[in-house]
């Protein structure tokens, strides 16, 4: 196990690396102009946010609907935190992006007591109802510009810092989904009463999922501010919380590979397509509908066979 | 006395108006194989759901080894050696067979959140006797070899076998099993009884079970308790329950 | 103006925006309890309704005509949602269930916006009566009409689930729809009309809603939708009195806090309302609590 582990670490570091170096190389010689760079470190954030939102609702199968909350709390939090300070750039930015982190992580732990007493239906509206107190509230903060806006972030967020934090994002991930604790959540979502009784303190489990998944929306928020260098809580509404969903539910739940992918896709596809934007919520929506319908439906799973390759369910169950 | 690994004392439930159970005692020992019986709607799967944590008794005690389990989680009860099948099988069935063991064998290792996620040697020491450990209770039902199929590809008579197997992962002093042998065919539900032998004599713990199948519970039970509209109707040893006129007649009607 | 005046006043809204909350938590309700479903989408019917029915009063017909071409429509779209959205996942498990209610919900306010577009549209309001005072102050007809419709209906809802086959039928199936089935009880029509009803009651109360606040957008559904599901949690989802019940209250406390508290931090506190009140009593008033099957 050791040695395969060893194995699959060496393969993945260096396609980190390789990717890396491929993409700044292309961007020195200009063939990624700023633009498109732009749109790469966007798909960077959005893959933290969607991999972070499929731990809830991929591996521990809740479906959290709050998750531009938590990333407007490690915006905000973030932003502050080096707005206040003025140290060198090199050791602020990591702080506040740590600080981003831990704020979300406890707005994450403070959300699951009362939802950890629901299930289904209305743990899905407590996360949508806490999404909205927390913008709700921020509107209502003078201190980061309520409603006007938060102004004069600096901008430290580069392609590295983006490319390596979601780097960090998906190997934690990932890893925890292959230790016990992962395991464990994922019992929780195949059968809670089962877990139970198999000995899986589901109440802990929950919260592990829960706040490991808002620290990396935090991460995911503290990334966006300092790139965009300035915030609103308009930014963070419902339709950014279901905006990541669809992202989730495209690539798969309960699949990081395929968030990754589908990150990549969603946040690329609407700025290649010229006026797309205008039918984009309305292709997501179907889609949300269409993946639902096909994940159900025998009919539309054979006609989907015969445009893909199968897909080896022991793969995904092992990711 | 000390002989006695569950002992139940005046068990009781209401649901809304229903008395559901009612009264019920039982003693089951060290090592022995404990047959619960009665017709359908007896309360019997309401009494397993009640010592294992899944309802709270409305009176009574439930004591595994003199301590008391009225009020704890079901996950504490399970991990104080208390496990269970269900009646209709609960596997975890988009995990592998290996998975669902280990799930249950989570009591044994005690790794950090951050040694998973870092990967530290703790991890793979560990992970590696769990493992070992899965692979050997799979073993016993002959399981291993499916070790790497996702459970819900496994045939119905190994599901049931696999839930046993998970159920003895937590290291169970008491062994909870809801009908083990539904749906199996004869020749099946003959290997499973031999089984469950061999793991209570393996394994040395003490077997409760609910049954239909009266050849499974008299052939291998060396108590049986029948219960019918959640009251005990008779308590005794296989032959003296076959004897029973009560029995008789709450089985057969008048 | 006097602050007994004012409260008076405040009551009154507080009554108008109860009783159209209450005529969504009826939707909401009746649907939560036969399909075990949140349907997202029920608020964004309302909106249907107001579209509908202004299409029809912009293109000459009488008032009452719109009404019913309105109705008709949303309870027919209510149906056919059902059965091309939720009909195909009734064996599928929740979290996928409650994704394709929010993909309806997203594709009917997205659609609207691109056959509307995004700009409010004035809404002709065509309740005349004369406004009734009581005392010094005067009660619009809007307001009154709003109110009494809204009890009028729930009074019939109320009877038509208790007293005739159809209604008796839809409990039995939110009990237990396999045991429905065994009874000879045609559970997908049940379900169906189901819908149909909770749609109508949508559309109802998206003309009024339209008639007390013009103009209308494609989105207005939205935000009542999840206040009209609160009431229905509030007063115990699944039980009509209940989500009349949830629905006043609701009304009356976002009222009250709008006028005295802070209008700011409205939703703050209206959420953390529903929060509290999932987390220390998740059936609600009138609601009972189920034991889960093991």
């Amino acid at each position: 196990m050791k040695e395969k582990f060893k194995k699959q670490l060496l393969i993945d570091v260096l396609t980190v690396v390789v990717g890396y170096v491929a993409l700044s190389l292309l961007m020195r010689f200009g063939v990624i102009n700023d633009y498109v760079k732009g749109i790469l470190l966007m798909a960077c954030i959005n893959i933290i946010l969607t991999v972070s939102l499929n731990i809830t609702s991929g591996f521990l199968g809740e479906l959290a609907l709050g998750h531009a909350g938590f990333m407007a709390v490690g915006a905000y939090a973030a932003a502050l935190f080096s707005k206040s300070l003025s140290l060198i750039p090199a050791v602020e930015f990591p702080l506040a992006i740590l600080v981003g982190g831990f704020a979300a992580l406890i707005a994450g732990y403070i959300v699951s007591i009362p939802a950890l007493r629901l299930k289904g239906d209305y743990l899905a509206i407590i996360t949508l109802a806490a999404g909205e107190i927390i913008r709700n509230i921020l509107k209502n903060l003078d201190i980061v510009g309520g409603t006007k806006g938060y102004t004069g972030i600096p901008g430290y967020t580069n392609f590295a810092w983006a490319y390596f934090v979601a780097v960090i994002c998906i190997f934690a991930s990932k890893s925890l989904i292959q230790s016990r604790h992962g395991r464990s959540i994922i019992s929780i979502r195949e059968d809670e009463i089962a877990a139970e009784a198999s000995g899986v303190d589901t109440n802990r489990y929950k919260i592990i999922g829960f706040i490991f998944s808002a620290f990396f929306a935090g991460v995911g928020g503290a990334l966006y501010a300092h790139y965009l260098r300035f915030l609103q809580p308009g930014i963070f509404t419902l339709n950014k919380s279901i905006e990541i969903l669809v992202m989730v539910v495209l690539g798969g739940m309960g699949s990081i590979r395929g968030s990754i992918i589908s990150a990549v896709i969603l946040t690329v596809l609407p700025e290649m397509l010229r006026g797309f934007s205008d039918y984009r919520m309305l292709v997501y929506s179907l889609a949300l509908i269409f993946m639902m319908l096909a994940k159900h439906s025998e009919k539309i799973r054979h006609l989907l066979a015969g445009f893909r390759p199968a897909v080896k369910r022991k793969e995904t169950a092992h990711e | 006395m000390s002989n006695v690994v569950l002992e139940v004392r005046d068990l009781g439930i209401n649901f809304g108006g229903l008395r559901a159970v009612d009264g019920l005692n039982i003693d089951v020992e060290k090592n022995q194989l404990y047959g619960l019986i009665g017709p359908n709607g007896a309360g019997k799967t309401t009494v397993f759901n009640m010592l294992t944590g899944v309802y709270e008794p409305s009176d009574g005690t439930i004591k595994l080894n003199g301590e008391l389990l009225n009020k704890k989680k079901p996950h504490e009860i399970a991990r104080k050696g208390v496990s269970r099948t269900f009646q209709n099988i609960r596997l975890f069935k988009d995990l592998t067979v290996l998975e669902n063991v280990l799930i249950a064998l989570d009591t044994q290792a005690d790794y950090s959140i951050l040694t998973g996620i870092l990967k530290m040697p703790k991890f793979f020491r560990q992970e590696k006797e769990m493992e070992e450990e899965a692979m050997r209770l799979l073993a016993v039902f002959g399981l291993d070899g499916d070790a790497q199929t996702l459970a819900r590809n496994l045939p119905y008579g190994k599901q049931r076998e696999l839930e046993i197997v998970r159920a003895l992962g937590t290291h169970p002093k008491l062994l909870l099993l809801d009908e083990p042998a539904a749906g199996m065919n004869p020749q099946e539900t003959q290997n499973l009884m031999d089984a469950i032998e061999t793991l209570r004599n393996t394994f040395d713990i003490s077997v409760l079970l609910i049954e239909h199948d009266m050849k499974l519970v008299m052939g291998i039970c060396e108590k049986i308790t029948v219960i019918n509209y959640g009251t005990l109707l008779a308590c005794g040893t296989p032959e003296e329950i076959q004897k029973n006129p009560q029995v008789i007649k709450a089985y057969l009607g008048e | 103006m006097s602050g007994i005046n004012q409260f008076l006043m405040q009551l009154i809204n507080g009554l108008n925006i109860g009783s159209i909350y209450a005529l969504i938590a009826l939707g909401y309700t009746m649907v939560y309890g036969i399909a075990k479903l949140i349907n997202f989408a029920h608020g964004d019917i309302i909106m249907v309704g107001a579209y509908v029915s202004l299409l029809c009063l912009n293109s000459g017909m009488p008032w009452f005509i719109a009404c019913i071409v309105s109705i008709l429509a949303c309870a027919v779209f209510g149906v056919v949602m059902e059965k091309l959205a939720y009909k195909p996942l009734r064996k599928a498990s929740r979290i996928s269930l409650l994704i394709t209610a929010i993909g309806v919900s997203y594709l009917l306010e997205n659609a609207f916006q691109l056959i509307f577009s995004a700009n409010p549209k004035p809404y002709p309001g065509f309740i005349t009566l004369p406004a009734i005072k009581i005392g010094s102050v005067s009660i619009a007809a809007n307001y009154y009409v709003t109110f009494i419709v809204s009890v009028v209906l729930m009074i019939v809802l109320n009877l038509f689930v208790q007293k005739t086959n159809m209604g008796k039928a839809m409990r039995a199936v939110s009990e237990d729809e396999g045991a429905a089935r065994l009874m000879g009880i045609n559970v997908d029509n049940t379900i169906s009309l189901t819908f149909a009803i909770g749609s109508a009651l949508a559309a109802i109360a998206g003309i009024l809603y339209s008639n007390c606040y013009s103009p209308i957008n494609p989105f207005m559904g939205s935000l009542p939708g999840i206040k009209a599901f609160i009431a229905a949690v509030l007063g115990g989802i699944g039980s009509i009195p209940g989500a009349v019940l949830g629905g006043f209250i609701l009304g009356m406390i976002e009222t009250m806090v709008k006028a005295y508290i802070s209008s700011q931090l409205l939703d703050s506190i209206v959420f953390t309302i529903l929060i509290l009140m999932l987390a220390l009593k998740p059936s609600g008033i009138l609601g009972k609590s189920v034991k889960e099957k093991v």
